[in-house]
């Protein structure tokens, strides 16, 4: 025997050639890859339309940055550098892996380009990643199997526990590292010993490790062996590619497409369906999803690509206190039963209602958009949309909580949910304090540049009105010309389009469009971040909206605010981060900057804060609704301030505010810690 | 089972707030807003949930001007097959006695098996259910909150004071007013309304049905309004005023103050 024998020369019991087994088993493979592939698209076939082909630069951004880059993945330090290690290990191997199936059929077969220098450099770099990837697979076994972090466990009434499949998956990984690294270890070894060749090889990596064990071995079991790792590679990695659809693996295939489709446009929300435009929705039939097919095809395969990290529940405010809501398995639910409803043999099966088979209604109810769950996910799987396009279908049945008809009912008649008269919606600026110093215009009559927009709670809630008052005064000594709709302002309708209430939130946005545009304005203002992102996002060709905080901190860069030393120095603010104003709007920094510029003002930041804020609770419609819970989102946010030394949570939002007050006094920290809005404070510095 | 519920078209307490006209005998009706009085909407959704069940339809009917036709449209968006409105410048003014007689004419040219109504209306007396049953001399139930379907049959619960429940069978056809609470009436939304906005509902006067237009309306009518007012704050009660925030801070004071917490 002059050298070590391939797979394509090697006979079985020296007749049977092993490189029959190396043609049927990628054959067997790729065909039954192919098979399940083509029962897995099949559903997304029947989806609902979904425009994904736009923006094609932002979505090669994402694909660079979410999936090449990972770049979500270090939010959790740990776990984001082990898959890290994997998907990095996975991108190196699957060269590898390519020619080793070659290698079955023709020996020493090396991939074009792969010959020289270029194959050297592959070769030592491979080794590291395939030991990397070993290490990182038996870090995530004891991680996943011993330690059992809290956020992969799966409550009983979503079903048995996941752990199974992920270890197992562990192995398979490892089974692939450990049979390549042998399968090359075994030939270096015995050439070593035959010619005594010494290659180069990457110092302590799997391979240089196997080879130096296997130096002294007999020259027939490395023979053996190099035959046996090679088919139990082989063997391995077809299973593998057909298993991977099978579960929650089907991410290493489904991810790529999933992070080039993810949403590029944040704050905003589908249509009822894409292609119908707004005049034509009447010619419905029906709205929303009501059945598994009236999803779009994006939103089936963001149920392929949920790797089961949890991440989203672990993030989601709904889940943190016991609502009936848990985002990782809104997807987990609905791709079982794709599984299930389109299975690999067979018949599809017809699909039922959602809500009253794998949802419930109060699970839906229960999501407040705050967008903590998509802000997190790894894949860019999507939950605003989904939580919508289902509550348009339920609005559709008829299938809306008493709590929500109310304030519905108001919306429609009166243009608020208070149910209050619309000829009272000005009524915060007839305070007689107020009015003996500041006169609003009121652009029904009057004329202006810039809009002030105050929307139903800020002109209707006697706690909140003052946001109305103050922000005007801001306004005001800001030198801007501003005016307000009066009556003719209607709720914007953010959560209303939220709540699935489509035909009313068209509704809404036809007759305060209409007002706007016969004001005149230029820009528009608001203090309340529901408006802000209704006007700004779901509108459309409205004149520029800013928040309040942004015109604050703009004018005080520009010199035309100036603000007084702090008030009360020895008091330590901390600044909460309304969803619809950081997450949905990105405006993180502006309303700090205001605060800082505030003279021996202390402020602290939560831990939870900018795109990892906690909710306070939701608003709009929100307000309304009773969920079902073990305790207020704004009690658990209460108590994060407090931990962070905080005696004073500013906020910039008006729901935020009724939110976190109400916390205080359900927390037992009235006394320690006050709330306080973001114009409150600001307007208090003001000379 | 062939089903009619009475509705009526009421100012929406919820979404008012009641004032006096100056002549001091009706609520300033003036930027008022109307809706389907609401324990109606408890009625329809009982009687689609027994069609639902055991087949047959519902009809919905009320006496009002022609904007009534607008609470049968939501109730026909609930779920409703149909709608019949009884208008006539004759039925303006009527009592309880004189619409109870406007829809019993209405009923006689039907064959419903079962008539609903809710126990009483925002701003009415609880009369039509109890009058409408003895002019058919159908037999009649009240308040109530709970129903079973049986055949040829029906049991109806009623709740008694006290929180004790009393269960009553009661033969076909019958007059049943329902109470809030007997079921969660769904959600009519702009589109369901939309979707119905085209259905023809029959518009019946006092020729169509027949009756002698002195029997009913303002002359017809046996008993009368003389006044209306909001009482004057009697011995003991005491309206707490200002904003929300200081009526609470005065109530608790108050609750203080006398022992209550």
């Amino acid at each position: 025997m002059t050298s070590i024998i391939g797979p394509a020369s090697f006979k079985f019991f020296g007749i049977f050639p092993a490189a029959i087994l190396s043609l049927v088993l990628p054959v067997i493979g790729i065909g039954l890859f192919t098979y399940i592939m083509v029962r897995r698209i099949a559903p997304l076939v029947r989806a609902n339309p979904d425009n994904r082909f736009d923006q094609i630069g932002k979505r090669l951004t994402n694909l660079i940055f979410v999936w090449l880059g990972q770049i979500r993945q270090p939010r959790y330090m740990l776990a984001g550098v082990l898959h890290i290690s994997i998907f990095a290990g996975f991108l190196i191997l699957s060269i590898r892996s390519t020619s080793l199936v070659v290698i079955g059929l023709s020996d020493g077969f090396v991939l074009p380009g792969f010959g020289g220098f270029l194959g050297n450099i592959y070769n030592f770099i491979k080794d590291y990643a395939a030991t990397i990837v070993l290490i990182a697979c038996v870090i995530a076994a004891i991680r996943r199997g011993i330690f059992k972090p809290e956020r992969y466990a799966v409550p009983e009434k979503y079903g048995k526990d996941h752990t199974g499949e992920a270890v197992f998956v562990l192995g398979i990984i490892a089974t692939l590292m450990i049979s390549e690294s042998l399968f090359e270890a075994s030939e270096l070894a015995f050439e070593f010993q035959h010619t005594g060749t010494v290659h180069f090889l990457a110092p302590l990596s799997l391979v240089w490790i196997f080879k130096a064990i296997l130096s002294s071995v007999p020259q027939n079991i490395l023979q053996g062996l190099h035959i046996f790792t090679y088919f139990v590679h082989d063997l391995t990695f077809f299973f593998f590619l057909c298993f991977l659809p099978l579960g929650k693996h089907f991410h290493v295939i489904t991810s790529i497409f999933n992070v080039f489709f993810m949403r590029v446009k944040k704050g905003k929300i589908k249509p009822v369906m894409y292609g119908v435009s707004d005049d034509k929705l009447d010619d419905l039939e029906s709205f929303g999803v009501k059945k598994l097919e009236d999803f779009t095809w994006k939103h089936m395969l963001d149920f392929y690509s949920c790797a089961d990290c949890g991440r989203c529940s672990d993030q989601c405010p709904a889940n943190a206190v016991g609502r009936p809501l848990s985002p990782r398995f809104i997807t987990i639910k609905a791709r079982d039963l794709m599984f299930k409803n389109y299975p690999l043999s067979g018949e599809v099966y017809k699909s039922k209602l959602l809500v009253e088979d794998i949802y419930t209604e109060d699970e839906i109810w229960s999501c407040t958009t705050c967008g903590a769950c998509e802000e997190e996910c790894p894949l860019g799987i999507e939950y605003i949309d989904k939580m919508v396009d289902l509550r348009r279908g339920m609005v559709d049945e008829g299938m809306v909580p008493q709590s929500l008809q109310k304030p519905l009912k108001a919306l429609e008649k009166r243009g608020n949910p208070y149910g209050k008269m619309e000829k009272k919606r000005a009524d915060w600026a007839e305070d007689k304090e107020f009015k003996a110093n500041w006169q609003i215009k009121d652009l029904a009559k009057d004329t202006a540049d810039t809009l002030y927009f105050v929307d139903s709670i800020t002109s209707y809630d006697d706690n909140i009105q003052d946001i109305a008052r103050r922000t005007s005064i801001i306004l005001k000594k800001a030198g801007i010309d501003f005016g307000i709709l009066g009556k003719l302002e209607k709720d914007s309708g953010n959560e209303v389009l939220r709540f699935g209430e489509e035909m009313l939130y068209q509704d809404l946005k036809a007759q305060n469009t209409e007002a706007i545009k016969e004001s005149g304005v230029k820009q528009i203002v608001t203090a309340d971040p529901h408006a802000y992102n209704a006007l700004k996002n779901d509108y459309d060709n409205l004149p520029p909206v800013k928040h309040i905080s942004q015109v604050v901190a703009q004018k005080i860069k520009s010199g035309e605010l100036d603000l007084k030393p702090c008030q009360n120095s020895e008091k330590v603010y901390v600044y909460h981060d309304p969803c619809y104003l950081g997450r949905h709007n990105g405006i993180y920094e502006e309303p700090r900057q205001a605060m800082d510029a505030i003279d021996g003002l202390t402020r602290v930041e939560l831990e939870k804060s900018r795109d990892r804020s906690f909710c306070c609770g939701g608003g709009g419609l929100m307000l309304f609704y009773e969920p079902e819970e073990e305790t207020r989102m704004g009690v658990l946010r209460v108590n994060m301030a407090a931990e962070a030394g905080a005696t004073v949570i500013v906020t910039a939002c008006p729901f935020c505010l009724v939110n976190i007050q109400d916390a205080i006094k359900v927390a037992g920290k009235e006394g320690e810690i006050e709330a306080l809005d973001f114009t409150e404070l600001i307007e208090q510095h003001l000379f | 089972m062939e089903i009619l519920v009475c509705v009526k078209r009421v100012p929406d307490t919820a979404e008012n707030e009641f004032e006096l006209n100056s002549a001091g005998n009706d609520l300033d009706r003036d930027d008022l807003v109307y809706s389907v009085n609401e324990w109606d909407n408890y009625a329809v959704e009982e009687a689609i949930q027994i069609v639902d069940k055991v087949g047959g339809s519902v009809t919905v009917i009320t006496v009002g001007d022609d904007e009534s036709e607008e609470v049968l449209r939501r109730e026909m968006a609930m779920g409703a097959n149909n709608g019949i409105l009884l208008s006539d410048d004759a039925f303006e003014g009527s009592d309880g006695r004189g619409i109870a007689s406007i829809l019993k004419t209405e009923i006689e040219k039907g064959s419903y098996d079962l008539i609903l109504s809710g126990a009483q209306a925002d701003e009415g007396a609880g009369q039509i259910g109890g009058m409408l049953a003895a002019m058919l001399d159908y037999p009649y139930a009240s308040l109530v909150n709970k129903i079973e379907v049986g055949d040829g049959k029906i049991i109806v619960g009623r709740e008694i004071e006290g929180g004790n429940q009393e269960m009553n069978e009661i033969q076909f056809p019958c007059v049943l007013s329902i109470q809030t609470g007997i079921n969660e009436p769904r959600y009519v939304g702009i589109r369901g309304i939309r979707k119905v906005a085209s259905v023809d509902i029959p518009v019946k006067g006092a020729a169509d049905l027949g009756i002698d237009a002195a029997s009913v309306g303002e002359t017809g009518a046996k008993t009368k309004r003389v006044d209306y007012f909001v009482p004057d704050t009697g011995e003991g009660a005491e309206m707490l005023e200002g904003s929300t925030g200081e009526i609470i801070e005065k109530l608790i004071e108050k609750l203080k103050a006398k022992g209550g917490l």
